[in-house]
Formats: C-alpha cells, sequence, structure tokens
C-alpha cells in the first residue's frame, strides 16, 4: 500500500510518500511496524495523540481495519480555513 | 455546489456576483473570507499551506454535502488555495445561498468550523527566525460540539 506523510511528520520521515509492504492488519499495527524501521519514523510517530490518520482518504482511528486499503495517510490535525 | 482548491489567487468580488447571479429565487447570499494576518508588524514573511490532493476535494464536498442536507439552501461555493501566501492575501472563502438568511449565516458558519478541523490542509508560519507549523487550536475541536 502507499503511505503518505503530510506537514511535520512528513518532515521527520524525510519523504512525503512510500510504498510499503506489509502484513499488518490495523493501522496501529502498520505504525509498530514503521516505528521499529528507523528512529526517524519512531520520532514521527512517538506521540499517536498528536497525530491523525486517513484510510483510502477518509479520516479513520488507530483501529481501522488495513484490509484492502490502497493508501493510508498520517498528518497533525488539521489547520485549514 | 462548487469546490475549488487551487494555488492561485481568486477574484473576490467576481466569484461572489457570478455566485449570486446563479441563483434562482434566493433571498440571502452570505459570504465569507479568510486572510492571512501578520503576526506583530511585518514578522510573517509567508504561510504555506500544504495540502492532501484528492482528499481535500472529498472532504470539502462531504462538508458541503452536510450543510445542504442540514439547512435550506440554493448553492454553497468553497476555495481554498494552496503554496505560499503572504499577509493580506486571502486563503479561502465560502458562499452560501438560501431563500432565507438565517439559513445561509449557520451555514456558512457551520462550513468554516468543520473546514478548520475536518479539511485536510496544514498551514505552516514563515519568520526571520525560521518556519513552524501552526497547531490545531482546542478552541477550534470544540467549536464542532455545538452543531451536535
Amino acid at each position: 500500500m502507499d503511505v503518505l506523510y503530510f506537514a511535520w511528520v512528513r518532515e521527520r520521515i524525510g519523504e512525503p510518500r512510500e510504498h510499503v509492504e506489509t502484513g499488518a492488519r490495523t493501522v496501529r499495527e502498520l505504525v509498530e511496524e514503521l516505528r521499529g524501521r528507523e528512529d526517524r519514523y519512531a520520532a514521527a510517530f512517538a506521540d499517536l495523540d498528536a497525530l491523525r490518520v486517513a484510510v483510502d482518504q477518509e479520516l479513520a482511528d488507530f483501529d481501522a481495519p488495513l484490509k484492502n486499503v490502497r493508501e493510508v495517510a498520517f498528518f497533525p490535525p488539521m489547520t485549514g480555513g | 455546489m462548487r469546490i475549488k482548491v487551487q494555488k492561485a489567487p481568486f477574484d473576490l468580488g467576481g466569484e461572489v456576483n457570478a455566485f449570486t447571479a446563479r441563483q434562482n429565487n434566493m433571498g440571502a447570499v452570505v459570504t465569507f473570507t479568510g486572510i492571512v494576518r501578520d503576526l506583530e508588524a511585518g514578522r510573517l514573511e509567508a504561510m504555506e499551506i500544504e495540502h492532501y490532493p484528492g482528499m481535500t476535494e472529498k472532504a470539502l464536498g462531504q462538508i458541503a454535502r452536510d450543510a445542504t442536507d442540514r439547512w435550506s439552501l440554493g448553492d454553497v461555493l468553497i476555495i481554498h488555495r494552496f503554496g505560499r501566501l503572504t499577509p493580506q492575501d486571502m486563503i479561502m472563502m465560502v458562499a452560501t445561498s438560501a431563500p432565507h438568511r438565517a439559513d445561509a449565516f449557520q451555514a456558512a458558519d457551520f462550513l468554516m468550523d468543520y473546514l478548520k478541523s475536518r479539511a485536510p490542509f496544514w498551514k505552516k508560519e514563515v519568520t526571520d527566525a525560521g518556519a513552524d507549523w501552526v497547531e490545531a487550536r482546542q478552541a477550534d475541536e470544540a467549536a464542532l460540539d455545538r452543531w451536535g
């Protein structure tokens, strides 16, 4: 699946998107997997309360299932308007 | 209903006139415009707005549909810019039309509350001291509660 990052999450990880092959069943499992990869992921995902997630471009929670999902995005709370 | 997410500036007067001209027997048009505000005089060099192409249009469309379901509206227009803006630039606008003004006012207020916290935009303030992401305000999230 494609994993996208926005705002300071993108800056901490150092890229806007990447393709991830994963067996993670939920967003939370995906986060755990990414955290274990490198320090920059651990830094970006240090505090899940400070993050929001979208699954296939819809806001979701960290327990959302990833079966058949094409795109997951992580970002801070939105500041539009 | 029209949703525009764009880098280019928009012509507020032209947009409002065109929106109003498209309405049929609507007694009220309400508009709101968001403008880049300086921090203290001359400190803000730029406001950089990032968004999530694809999700942004969907989220704004859903917010506009929710408003249309809730109030008796003729039409909704949302324009939101992204990219590098400077103080006094217009960031975004909403326009609503309705037979009566209460619906148009309330729907515009609702659109703004949801657009601030539920549409995937992020603002970064650039000053001579560096650049910082604008943090979401608790008050903006709390504002959603009043719509039930």
